[in-house]
């Protein structure tokens, strides 16, 4: 008899760029530590599995209480972006740019390849059926490597027993 | 910090079972912790992955990351994990005689 496998799933509900990040950065290491993974997009984390906006995910300094000016390379300390800025047209362009290029520097994959490789190191990913309807989406609209559209039961019973994380 | 005998040399271990001197490796003691992680050979695919962590990772005692083998020993994701399954990130750095990875990719 041999003991089963710790199991882990993340619920990812979130489309944001800074949002998207934790599943892919936890379920590798989990995945490198030999535990199995299984990620469930529901709502806005369905931007993160759709084809049309897996390569545009975005981060908004708008009402964005930790995003400071300081990010920006100047040393202004505690000093926030303020609102009326961040409404300017390109300032989630320009936020989103700032990110992908820190994220760059470190390594780290986009989230495209970043699923590529959760998938290829046998992770396991579905699509919530009531966002899917809501939406108004098929599954040929999303990523390869989605295995199935699941409902929010069929979720419960295929993570029996594993340690389940929501963002 | 303990020792452990593998293929008939003792070694410098730490508590989680990584060897803290990657100066006492060699390929018979790859072979011999392997095989207690469950790999019963080591072909050329998996010296191809060992070979690339002692080529990074002898000078700083630390494993490379699995992102930082796929891209610099040019082998796949899929088949990483084929060859070291169940927790490669810690095999591979156990099997190469190298403390387990720093960092998060």
């Amino acid at each position: 008899m041999s003991e089963e496998n710790r199991k882990i799933a993340f619920i990812c509900s979130k489309g944001d760029l800074d949002m998207v990040y934790p599943a892919l950065v936890m379920g590798w290491a989990a995945l490198g530590n030999g535990i199995d993974v299984t990620i469930f997009f529901t709502f806005w984390g369905m931007d993160m599995i759709r084809e049309l906006r897996v390569d545009h995910l975005q981060i908004a300094p708008v009402a964005n209480t930790s995003m400071k000016m300081s990010m920006m390379g100047v040393d202004t300390g505690n000093l926030g972006i303020p609102n009326i800025m961040g409404v300017l047209p390109g300032m989630t362009a320009f936020a989103t740019k700032l990110m992908k290029d820190k994220m760059e520097g470190l390594e780290v994959p986009p989230v495209r390849e970043y699923l590529e490789m959760l998938v290829d190191a046998g992770a396991e990913l579905y699509a919530c059926k009531m966002s899917v309807d809501m939406f108004e989406l098929e599954k040929d609209e999303f990523i390869p490597g989605v295995i199935d559209i699941v409902t929010a039961g069929d979720f419960m019973d295929m993570t029996d027993g594993a340690q389940i994380v929501f963002i | 910090m303990s020792t452990k005998e593998f293929a008939g040399k003792t070694i410098q271990v730490n508590e989680e079972g990584f060897m803290t001197d990657p100066t006492e490796w060699d390929k018979d003691i790859a072979v011999a912790i392997a095989s207690e992680e469950g790999i019963a050979e080591l072909t050329e695919e998996h010296w191809t992955v060992i070979n690339y962590c002692r080529e990074v990772g002898v000078d700083s005692g630390v494993s490379p990351t699995l992102r930082n083998i796929t891209k610099g020993a040019g082998v796949p994701t899929k088949q990483l994990f084929g060859l070291f399954p169940k927790g490669p990130a810690k095999k591979v750095a156990k099997i190469s005689g190298l403390g387990k990875p720093e960092g998060c990719v």
